[in-house]
């Protein structure tokens, strides 16, 4: 008896979870109000309100408070009590819905265009709200991120979507809020002492192929500047006709860039020009911090959980990164860039950067409030404040820590999101298989 | 210009003392019997022999007598060597002089081109391309007077020379370096064999690794002693024919590197073969194993050259380890003497053979002696090359081949004269023959009288003459001839000292005097003309010898002694002494037993003699290092059950069977990421091949003993285990000209179906006649296998490959040990444990390619839970500083208890591994492998304060915490040197990033730094 009343509740719970991803739906608008009660309330922006109340109505947050009573009769609440309350993470750099499988089905990659110069090129034109991996993101607290086109010397103009949506307008969070550039390496390839290499001629001036391309971007921006100068053209130029939010600093100029000499050449673009400007990668941002903060120039750094740079850097290096560009007073984000995990780690990222110096609610604010200044869009999102879009992610335990973190309850513009994903649903096929509890 | 060559040397022939009987002279005959006697010379006629005003006398090209009573002949030229030295001349054994070697194309593996499966040479020769035995250096030699001539300059006679192409190269021929005749200078036809690690100009794409060059190495030993009995099936084999008859010529494989030293000397070891060594010049940063080897070594002397490092964003990517061997690479030759190992110098590797001399003398300075440096060079070449009764000393009956010197040959101001190859003189620096240093009265006589200046000769080039002021004058002086230009009038301040026209000046109004001269007896005299056109005659002749004046050319040693220490291993975080194993009482910690007493609170652990010894409360050990544990947890070391670090190479994808290959064989012990995994807790890994092949190579288990060599690596006593992959990768997914079967998952299985068809058929005929049966060690690995003597662990993904996989295997009655990645394991967990499969997956790895597509985060735990001994593991370098928490995550999807999770990367890979009677948990009697992390092991927040191997704390952050400032200190050190050496005018060349080489599985790219090389995504860098 109780055998079969296992299985008919396997059964039953099989079929709920049966049919693939395409019955995880997107969240219907939600307009009524929401109390998030008694959680242990991260506001993004370092600080922490325990026992608080958080208010939401019409998709915004109304209020953050102790003393909220809530309204008796039919209003949603959840209750937090002993629970974290956190602001929902952005991924402000990435390929996702670009790139379904990475290797070896080109069919599936939409993420690199050919060409030197395309910053007409945007990505919300080709992503895809429908990838798999989106699902794994939400069910790991992240709501929002930037699609970033790659490829090429300017790859496009990136735009931020919410990570619920049937398409990608309804996706659209910001349109078009920057321009991707690649600077140009100063470091060339060669052969290489030790055991199995082949070696390779080294250029004779490994700066000066970097520096001619500098030249050119720069040219670029000059004729650019000079075109959007005059009103009206006889001929169009799209190239031209696309940066120009940056010269009116309604978008950002995002500039990925990884060693000194290209982020110091970073910065002479940007004095040129006048550009908002963050440089994505930044893996050797520590060595020139306070240049950074003297430009005002923010930084995503690309990924945390890497290998120093040379064998005689610290063995935490990239780890404690963070904390020295914190130090300096520099505006940044942390990224998950990892290929195979699939960006889910993003928190993970910023739980290795409080283990090496940053507080956790600096690393919190790090992938979120952060992020969210840098995109553009901290006057909607990025903490829990009134006002913003109720942008709000649940756990059971510290969100930084693997250990900890379970995620229970999402929102997205107060519209409780699915958790569920194409992982969930394959555990819970196999489950049945196996007679798993 | 041939023709110019020709005429050349036949004017040289005219000169050779030695007819040659069959050739047809075209004229009248001209015999010359070509004696000389040198007097009066201090001769060196080996290291141990210093005759001082002595003779020798030379005919016919040989040395007939040497002595302080010789008597001279009256057919003898007599050439005075008053002050003179005699040397023997030098021997290089290592050259490819007069014979072409051949360039390699661009390629060698590429992960992405079509194979190439057989040798493209024609003819009955070896089925591999890089086994070239049959090529023999002597059929191929021919004089080569422009490249003789540098040797000859650098004091060199006799050289061997061989076709430095290839694994297996061939012979080597001794010749002389006399540009005579090609029939003459051959002095000893097949002299050497030759060997390496470089399959050089074959397009073939087995091997593409360093463990395939190994193996094939093995292969052909075994090979040709098979092909001894002339076995029916292989027909005729010039080259295995050839290999053995190489066998009993001296071997000399050119290994460049101190670890291939010791690969290739296990080699030879296996087959009884010493080899002489063709070392890399980093020798001495592992002089101990270097020594052990027994082998005699060839060492270049191609120090590397200063780098620009005054840009510092050009000088971080300089590696501490690339900065110190620059300022020790010329002490190597001295601490090979130190170690009393025996060597020889060669040129080769220099750019040019003119730096030989000052790398040399580079070399004595920082501690080599002159004596052991004329040994390497003469008597310890001609006794490894068989050839000491024809040259290497100044003896009877030995060829003529001799240097004469203006002093001892190695001090800077000492200057090689003449250098005498088989009774032939090639002048070398002819015009330093007599020191003409010194004043000298210069008498010019025109038609209005003589007048008379005074000039201060320094050397060929430099003179002045003396007037009120001193007058720098245009100056040279050949030996012969003589030519001075100059002006009675100083040059104004800031312009060009030596007018180099002088005469050409037309708002001079002194006259310039150009001087045209000859040597005659004791002084110079010639003609000349002034700016006026007045000609003139002159004299010339010494007033004041030189030697009246003080000598102040005595060198003060240039070379400052390097402050660099060797540590181990040669990287920056190396120890410059290895730390010891320690019995070490850690105090009232949180152990992690990961035994049925499961997490024990304010516990003492006791490591002794590398053991766990105690596990309880209260403990006490007299001389004990007592660790506080006081709010610390201790588990066992991590175990990374797939890893790729630490190899030399990785994959041997030319094939699809290779089980022939072995990590083992190509271990790199300097690989940083040692180090960074044991700041993460881990204390052993095991090395996969990768995943380009089905069945890959044979596996290596370590222990991350930072600082010891490649044997020392190793995991002593662990069953062997071999590497298998099934899916894209060995089908060539991403390759668009894939031509290797198979090409698709059908064909996977029957790789696997035929190759242990293949081992069956063997084993049984090893078994009926293991005389002709040819000795495969490919095969051997697969009858392990199924002897259940050598274990699998097969990269393996989705459900329906590791069904066929397990399938097959019981068909030849084995079983697949361990599946690792297994993304799909959840899908046939029940299958996998009826197999008797352990699982090795990652924790939440997916969508990078279509066969993870339903990856799930929950395959661990799904797996855990059917009963599988489950194992998180990295196959990552950078990760895998993180198991621990790649671990917990098994908690978050999936709800694996900590316990449970934390054996994921300990026990359970212990256990998969078969070693865990050894490791793997905290038990009294395994090996003290343990971590003590600052806070719960599982979380994001702890890190390894201590990582102990062995009872020896390899890792320690407060250790680590001072090499950090020592690096930084020895960096800048050597940065302001380098940068001095650039300031003083020294070359330097653009700085090099130290790459670092970043080998993994095959199938995912990883983008860890600026100045990696991530070697799957770049196989073409892999010979």
């Amino acid at each position: 008896m109780k055998n079969i009343f296992c299985t008919i509740s396997a059964l039953l719970l099989f079929i709920s979870y049966s049919q693939a991803q395409e019955t995880v739906y997107p969240a219907k608008e939600y307009r009524e109000k929401i109390f998030i009660t008694n959680g242990t309330v991260h506001i993004g922006n370092g600080e922490v309100k325990e026992n608080a109340t958080i208010e939401i109505d019409n998709g915004k947050i109304i209020r953050v408070a102790n003393d909220i009573t809530v309204p008796s009769g039919d209003v949603k609440v959840i209750n937090a009590n002993g629970k974290q309350v956190y602001p929902g993470l952005i991924l402000p750099s990435t390929d996702l819905g670009l790139k379904e499988i990475a290797n070896g089905v080109r069919g599936s990659n939409d993420y690199l265009e050919l060409g030197d110069y395309n910053p007409s090129v945007r990505s919300i034109a080709a992503y895809n709200t429908d990838s798999k991996i989106i699902g794994t993101l939400r069910a790991n607290g992240i709501l929002l991120a930037s699609i970033t086109p790659e490829g090429g010397i300017i790859s496009g103009t990136s735009s931020v979507v919410q990570l619920d949506a049937w398409n990608w307008e309804d996706a659209a969070y910001k349109m078009d809020n920057g321009v991707h550039l690649t600077m140009p390496s100063f470091i060339q390839r060669t052969g290489r002492r030790g055991f199995f290499m082949r070696g390779e001629t080294a250029p004779a001036d490994p700066n000066k192929a970097a520096l001619d391309k500098l030249q050119e971007i720069k040219s670029f921006f000059r004729q650019a500047k000079a075109y959007l100068q005059e009103s009206s053209h006889k001929e169009t130029n799209l190239k031209f006709e696309a940066v120009k939010g940056l010269f009116n600093k309604s978008q950002t100029l995002f500039i990925h860039a990884d060693q000194v000499k290209q982020m110091l050449a970073t910065i002479d673009l940007v004095k040129e020009f006048g550009f908002n400007a963050c440089i994505i990668g930044a893996s050797e941002s520590f060595q020139i911090a306070d240049l950074l903060k003297q430009n005002n120039i923010s930084v995503i750094l690309n990924q945390e959980h890497a290998l120093p740079a040379t064998e005689d850097d610290d063995v935490d290096q990239p780890f404690k990164t963070p904390a020295t560009l914190e130090k300096a007073g520099v505006l940044f984000a942390l990224n998950d860039t990892h290929d195979e995990s699939r960006y889910r780690n993003l928190s993970f990222n910023a739980g290795t950067a409080a283990t090496y110096g940053l507080t956790k609610e600096q690393a919190l604010q790090a992938i979120t409030l952060n992020s969210a200044r840098i995109l553009g869009i901290a006057d909607k999102t990025g903490s829990i404040e009134a006002g913003k879009d109720a942008n709000i992610v649940i756990t059971d335990g510290d969100i930084l820590d693997m250990r900890t973190s379970n995620v229970e309850h999402a929102f997205i513009q107060g519209r409780e999101v699915s958790l569920d994903n194409k992982q969930k649903q394959l555990y819970e096929r196999y489950k049945y298989k196996y007679n798993i509890r | 210009m041939r023709k110019l060559k020709l005429l050349f040397a036949g004017l040289l022939a005219f000169a050779v003392s030695r007819a040659q009987e069959t050739f047809p002279v075209n004229g009248v005959a001209d015999k010359r019997n070509g004696t000389y006697a040198f007097t009066d010379a201090t001769i060196v006629q080996d290291v141990t022999t210093t005759l001082e005003h002595a003779t020798l006398l030379i005919k016919e090209g040989k040395i007939v007598a040497v002595g302080t009573t010789v008597i001279i002949p009256k057919d003898a030229v007599i050439i005075n060597c008053k002050n003179k030295f005699i040397y023997p001349s030098f021997i290089d054994a290592y050259s490819d002089y007069g014979v072409i070697t051949p360039q390699r194309q661009a390629g060698g593996f590429n992960y992405n081109a079509p194979t190439q499966f057989l040798s493209n040479t024609k003819g009955a020769y070896n089925w591999n391309q890089a086994i070239k035995p049959e090529t023999d250096a002597f059929k191929l030699f021919s004089i080569d007077d422009t490249k003789a001539k540098p040797f000859r300059e650098a004091g060199f006679g006799t050289v061997l020379t061989h076709v430095k192409d290839g694994i297996a190269r061939g012979t080597g021929t001794v010749v002389t370096l006399a540009a005579t005749k090609d029939n003459l200078v051959i002095i000893k036809e097949k002299a050497t064999a030759h060997y390496s690690l470089n399959k050089g100009t074959s397009t073939q794409s087995y091997p593409s690794s360093m463990m395939g060059c190994i193996a094939l190495l093995r292969q052909t030993f075994l090979d040709a002693k098979w092909y001894k009995n002339k076995p029916a099936t292989e027909g005729t084999n010039l080259s295995l024919e050839a290999w053995n008859d190489n066998l009993s010529l001296p071997q000399i494989f050119e290994a460049d590197d101190k670890w291939n030293d010791l690969r290739a000397d296990r080699i030879g070891d296996e087959f009884s073969v010493q080899y002489i060594i063709k070392g890399g010049g980093n020798e001495y940063q592992r002089i101990d194993d270097i020594a052990a080897t027994k082998a005699t070594y060839i060492l270049p002397l191609n120090y590397p050259q200063a780098m620009d490092v005054e840009d510092p964003n050009d000088a971080r990517f300089v590696s501490l380890a690339d900065m110190k061997h620059w300022e020790l690479a010329p002490t190597n030759p001295a601490v090979f003497e130190k170690a009393n190992i025996p060597f020889c110098l060669t040129t080769a590797d220099l750019k040019d053979t003119k730096q030989f001399m000052s790398n040399l003398r580079k070399a004595i300075d920082l501690g080599l002696s002159e004596n052991k440096a004329l040994e390497a060079l003469t008597k310890t070449p001609a006794t490894i090359l068989n050839v000491y009764d024809e040259v290497g000393s100044i003896e009877n009956g030995k060829l003529a081949n001799f240097i004469i010197t203006t002093g001892p040959v190695f001090k800077e101001s000492s200057t090689i004269l003449e250098n005498w190859i088989q009774g032939n003189k090639y002048e070398v620096n002819e015009s330093a023959w007599n020191n003409i240093k010194g004043v000298y009265t210069l008498n010019i006589t025109n038609n209005k009288g003589t007048s008379s200046y005074q000039i201060d000769v320094k050397n060929n080039t430099t003179a002045s003459v003396i007037l009120q002021d001193t007058v720098a004058t245009k100056f040279t002086y050949d030996g012969q001839t003589v030519k001075i230009n100059f002006s009675t009038t100083p040059q104004k301040r800031g312009v060009a000292a030596i007018p180099a026209a002088a005469g050409y000046r037309t708002n001079s109004t002194q006259p310039q005097f150009m001087l045209s001269g000859f040597v005659t007896d004791g002084g110079w005299t010639g003609n000349g003309v002034d700016t006026a056109g007045n000609k003139f005659t002159w004299t010339a002749s010494l007033n004041k010898a030189a030697n009246n004046m003080s000598e102040t050319s005595h060198r003060k040693s240039s070379v400052s002694k390097p402050l660099a220490k060797v540590t181990y291993p040669f990287d920056g975080y190396g120890f410059e002494e290895m730390p010891k194993q320690q019995t070490i009482l850690i105090k009232n910690a949180t152990v992690w037993t990961n035994e049925k007493d499961g997490i024990l609170q304010n516990t003492d652990v006791l490591l002794k003699n590398g053991k766990i010894a105690k596990v309880g409360k209260d403990l006490s050990e007299t001389g004990a290092t007592i660790i506080d544990g006081t709010g610390k947890h201790v588990t066992p070391g991590i175990i990374d059950e797939h890893s790729h670090i630490a190899a030399a190479s990785i994959n041997e994808g030319a094939q699809s069977v290779t089980s022939e290959v072995r990590i083992g064989d190509n271990l790199n012990p300097e690989d940083i990421n040692i180090y960074r995994q044991l700041s993460g807790g881990v204390t052993s890994s095991h090395i996969l091949h990768g995943s380009a092949n089905t069945i890959g190579g044979q596996t290596q288990l370590i222990k991350l003993r930072w600082g010891m060599d490649d044997e020392g690596l190793k995991f002593k006593g662990a069953d062997p285990f071999i590497k298998f992959a099934l899916g894209e990768n060995v089908k060539r997914t991403t390759s668009p000209n894939n031509n290797r079967f198979p090409d698709t998952r059908m064909g996977v299985e029957q790789v696997l179906n035929d190759a242990f068809t293949r081992a069956k058929d063997y084993e049984a005929a090893m078994k009926a006649d293991p005389v002709h049966t040819r000795r495969d060690l490919e095969l051997d690995a697969l009858v392990e296998i199924m002897n259940k003597k050598r274990f699998i662990t097969c990269h393996s993904y989705v459900q329906s490959e590791i069904t066929s996989a397990m399938r097959i295997a019981e068909k030849f009655g084995f079983r697949f040990n361990t599946f690792t990645h297994i993304l799909e394991g959840y899908k046939v967990a029940d299958k996998m444990k009826a197999h008797g499969a352990n699982a090795s997956t990652f924790s939440d790895w997916w969508a990078y390619k279509m066969e993870v597509q339903d990856a799930i985060a929950y395959n661990a735990a799904i797996m855990q839970k059917m009963g599988l001994n489950v194992c998180i593991n990295s196959d990552d370098a950078e990760m895998a500083r993180r198991l621990n928490q790649e671990a917990a995550k098994t908690i978050k999807y999936g709800g694996v208890t900590e316990e449970e999770a934390l054996k994921m990367v300990t026990l359970n890979p212990a256990k998969a591994l078969h070693v865990a009677d050894k490791v793997g948990s905290i038990k009294v009697g395994k090996d003290a492998d343990v971590v003590i992390w600052s806070a719960h092991p599982l979380s994001i927040y702890a890190e390894a304060e201590q990582t102990i191997v062995d009872g020896t704390i390899y890792f320690d952050r407060t250790r680590d915490l001072q090499m950090r400032n020592k690096i930084a200190a020895e960096r800048n050190r050597l940065i302001q040197k380098m940068i001095g050496e650039k300031r003083s005018g020294a070359p330097v060349r653009a700085a090099e990033p130290s790459w670092q080489v970043i080998l993994s599985c095959g199938d995912h790219s990883h983008h860890d730094g600026l100045i990696t090389i991530d070697v799957q995504e770049d196989d073409t860098i892999n010979k």
